[in-house]
């Protein structure tokens, strides 16, 4: 058995280099991780303006921008592209890839070659689904897709629909499967899964989800798709089926959805946010088992979707109680990024600031969360903007200024230049802003009387919806400094170094960008990922103030 | 002398405790209350809203805090203190949120019981038309309302389609676009869809059932103030769906009967019409 090193056989490759090799079919884990974040980010945009052709309408009570039928269509592909196409192809894909094997001590992922299949099937996913609106008509039942409006409206776009969507759930199976191989057998001997960085547990969990849920999703897709093709009666109550059965399981898998987009993102603040405070991540033991148990409570939450379907009322109370019960380990995971934060040197920088605004949005979210899960309360809500303006305030508040936080983060270990930082903070601001000034008012405006997925409403909600306009046109400019400060910093950003934030987790113990194969030499075995700050008492002649020796007697522990 | 740290957090604690309390009973987000069971909900509200704003208010308060007062200043380097972790103070943030959540949705069984949301399915005392495949349950009975369970509650067949909802009176043989009920009395719907699941949802009354085709589906709930209220499909059905509303018309008694004897095609009967002269 020999193991052979010969990096004169990469010159010979037939695989491109360059920037080309981001075109190609690598299997990098660096460069697939890169393919699905820019992937994902143009698929953004198309969503963000999809967002702001309903906001478009949504300013005058009457349908007067788009035809009726395409505002159905437009939110449809709106909440299929967010959601499968951005959302949760990056926090997963895309800093899973480029994340993992760093952590775990390894050189790529367990199947490099089914993890550039899992993200090349995103791409010709994503242009099947938006090229439906221009070749037929897109779908237009919404993301739920529900029958028997998804087996009324036009068949050719509801097809394409369920074909794409089982293309990304097929592609994000593989990429489960890839991260519980890698996480658990490519551990660099001597690592245990206790020390792991907290996104190695948090993509775990995603990872177990995502292979229990998924398959439910596409086995009930192909069913709801014999339904149109073949007039079959699985949820068609004229034939004998029942349209209830489609909902339980669709959220069977649409629930632990939101823990898919939302627990990786959990994951990356843990990782961001010990690093921007200079202190260990506070509670190892217990963030590991909150995680667990979300994922578990995860999968046995899903009817409270469905409080307003007739459901039975001691599976509404048995559903209540689980739901609300979410509330307790997702509540100790943002106590201990707190008690990270107390007493820390906080950096305000781009990336902490995101992360703040974070905990702020998902706070707000996970607090209407807890009433939602009260039955007597969603059924006044359900259904309602009041949900609207709770789901974004997790997935957009939550992950998507999670994603905006770790780009901050990583810009300079993939780049080895920095953002422009008042650009960032300019960014964080008018995205903030901009969010709350969009979705707050929403909440009221479902309260009062407006129900989701309208294109009128009742006149009284004119004013308020136009706020709510007002703040998406705010979010869509707080991408144009992004994007700025993206492309300019890759080639005139200020060098970085390896190691800009002294951090101590795996990935910034090589050079920036890293080489191919992650290392040059052994790995890392970093037994302490988030070892910052030294025992009261120690002195080191590191700190370079008065103040520091002073007032905290702690040192700084150059890596 | 400095004030001990602990003794500021405490007051800190109860003015953030008051002040949640006091924003939870003095805002006022909801519309008007116009069944028997808003009121019911919105005390529910009004806690939910007061836990919330404490929450709230304090983990705002923290990150402020904090992002203030442990700001990295300009010239230091040095590192925050090596605090990995502290399980009596995990063990406490894990206990309250557990007890309050507890309590909460013990509290909110209580309230959707006193909604009647609890009452057994295919439970037919109530609704002397009910028929054997009906399923479903709307979450309110009048008759746990503490309303007069004397008042023999109004059917009214309720069908939903694309775009519109019908109101027949089966006790009258009047159908109506909108509907009209008298104020006091309990209403029992008994509803059904033609083509794609729809809801009835009427704000004002904090009531929302899902109509699904193949399941009809009994809701029943107690007007208490006259007006005029709007009735809202709250389930994507199609092009159309932001137009499907219709409007209840909630009224006294009297005009209530007087709407009656109007439309029934039994009084028009009688009356002679030009077809029959």
């Amino acid at each position: 058995m020999t193991i052979s090193l010969m990096p004169e056989t990469s010159g010979g490759s037939l695989q491109p280099q360059g920037w080309l090799r981001y075109l190609s079919f690598s299997t990098d884990h660096k460069v697939i991780g890169l393919q699905y974040m820019v992937c994902g980010f143009i698929f953004y945009l198309i969503g963000g303006a999809l967002a702001g052709a309903i906001r478009t309408e949504l300013l005058t009570p009457i349908s007067d921008f788009l035809p009726r039928e395409t505002y159905n269509e437009v939110l449809t592909l709106h909440g299929t592209v967010m959601i499968f196409l951005w959302i949760v192809p990056v926090v997963n894909g895309a800093f899973g890839n480029y994340l993992i094997p760093f952590y775990v001590g390894a050189r790529d992922m367990a199947f490099p070659r089914l993890n550039a299949v899992a993200f090349w099937l995103i791409p010709p996913a994503g242009i099947l689904l938006i090229s439906s609106y221009f070749f037929a008509s897109a779908a237009q039942s919404g993301w739920t897709a529900y029958p028997p409006l998804s087996t009324t409206t036009p068949a050719t776009g509801q097809i394409i629909w369920i074909l794409s969507v089982l293309l990304l759930g097929g592609s994000s199976i593989f990429g489960g499967i890839n991260f519980i191989a890698t996480i658990l057998k490519l551990r660099r001997p001597g690592l245990k899964l206790m020390q792991l960085p907290m996104y190695c547990w948090a993509m775990l969990g995603t990872s177990i989800l995502v292979v229990l849920s998924t398959p439910v999703l596409a086995g009930t897709l192909v069913l709801l798709s014999f339904d149109i093709i073949a007039h079959t009666g699985f949820f068609n109550p004229a034939m004998g089926g029942n349209a209830v059965v489609y909902q339980h399981l669709f959220w069977f898998y649409s629930h632990p959805a939101v823990y898919i987009m939302v627990l990786p993102a959990f994951g990356l603040v843990s990782e961001i946010l010990p690093v921007h405070a200079r202190k260990p991540l506070f509670g190892y033991t217990t963030m590991v088992y909150s995680i667990l148990a979300i994922v578990f409570l995860g999968l046995i939450v899903w009817a409270h979707h469905m409080f307003t379907s007739g459901t039975p009322p001691w599976m509404r109370l048995f559903f209540t109680i689980a739901t609300a019960f979410i509330a307790v380990p997702t509540g100790i995971k943002f106590f201990n990024w707190l008690a990270t934060l107390w007493g820390g040197k906080l950096s305000l920088n781009t990336a902490m600031l995101f992360c703040c605004g974070f905990i702020v949005n998902f706070v707000f979210g996970g607090i209407t969360g807890v009433a939602l899960a009260q039955v007597p309360f969603d059924i006044h809500v359900h259904d309602t903007y009041f949900v609207v303006g709770h789901f974004h305030y997790i997935v957009y508040g939550g992950t998507v200024f999670v994603i905006f936080a770790s780009i901050y983060h990583w810009y300079p270990k993939v780049t080895g230049r920095l953002l422009n930082e008042p650009l960032g903070q300019l960014h964080f601001w008018l995205t903030f802003v901009g969010f709350n000034l969009c979705f707050a008012p929403q909440h009221w405006l479902g309260l009062n009387g407006m129900p989701r997925r309208v294109a009128e409403y009742d006149p009284q909600f004119t004013l308020i919806n136009q706020l709510s306009s007002a703040g998406a046109l705010l979010m869509a400019l707080s991408t144009l400094p992004f994007l700025i400060n993206v492309v300019m910093s890759a080639f005139n950003g200020a060098p970085a170094g390896d190691n800009p934030w002294n951090a101590l987790t795996p990935e910034w113990l090589t050079s920036s960008p890293p080489p191919v194969e992650n290392w040059k030499g052994e790995p890392p075995l970093v037994h302490e990922p988030y070892g910052y700050g030294v025992a009261p008492g120690q002195l080191s002649l590191n700190a370079s103030s008065g103040r520091d020796l002073w007032t905290l007697g702690q040192s700084v522990e150059e890596p | 002398m400095r004030i001990p740290a602990s003794i500021l957090s405490l007051l800190a604690g109860m003015a953030l405790v008051l002040s949640g309390l006091w924003i939870g009973q003095n805002v006022d987000l909801l519309p008007a209350q116009a069944s028997a069971n808003a009121p019911v909900y919105d005390e529910l509200f009004k806690v939910l809203f007061s836990i919330g704003a404490i929450l709230f208010l304090g983990i705002i308060g923290l990150i402020v805090y904090s992002l203030a007062r442990f700001r990295r200043r300009a010239g230091e380097t040095g590192d925050g203190a090596a605090i990995e972790g502290n399980l009596p103070l995990e063990i406490l943030w894990t206990a309250i949120p557990a007890v309050v959540v507890l309590f909460v949705g013990i509290y909110s069984y209580d309230i959707y019981d006193r909604m009647g949301g609890m009452t057994p399915l295919n439970d037919h005392s109530m609704h002397g038309m009910a028929s054997q495949d009906e399923r479903t349950w709307g979450g309110i009975s009048p008759v746990s309302l503490g309303g007069d369970p004397a008042i023999a509650p109004l059917p009214v067949d309720v069908t939903a389609m694309q775009f519109a909802f019908i109101f027949h009176y089966p006790e009258t043989d009047i159908t109506s676009g909108e509907l009209h009920v008298p104020v006091g009395q309990p209403v029992a719907l008994q509803m059904k869809a033609l083509d794609v699941i729809h809801a009835f949802w009427v704000p004002q009354f904090r009531l929302k059932q899902d109509v699904i085709p193949g399941q009809p589906t009994l809701l029943s709930f107690t007007p208490t103030r006259p007006g005029q209220y709007p009735i809202v499909c709250a389930e994507l059905c199609g092009p159309y769906h932001g137009g499907m509303r219709s409007t209840v018309i909630v009224e006294e008694p009297e005009s209530f009967a007087a709407w009656v004897a109007k439309n029934s095609p039994a009084a028009s009967a009688t009356t002679p019409s030009p077809l029959q002269s």
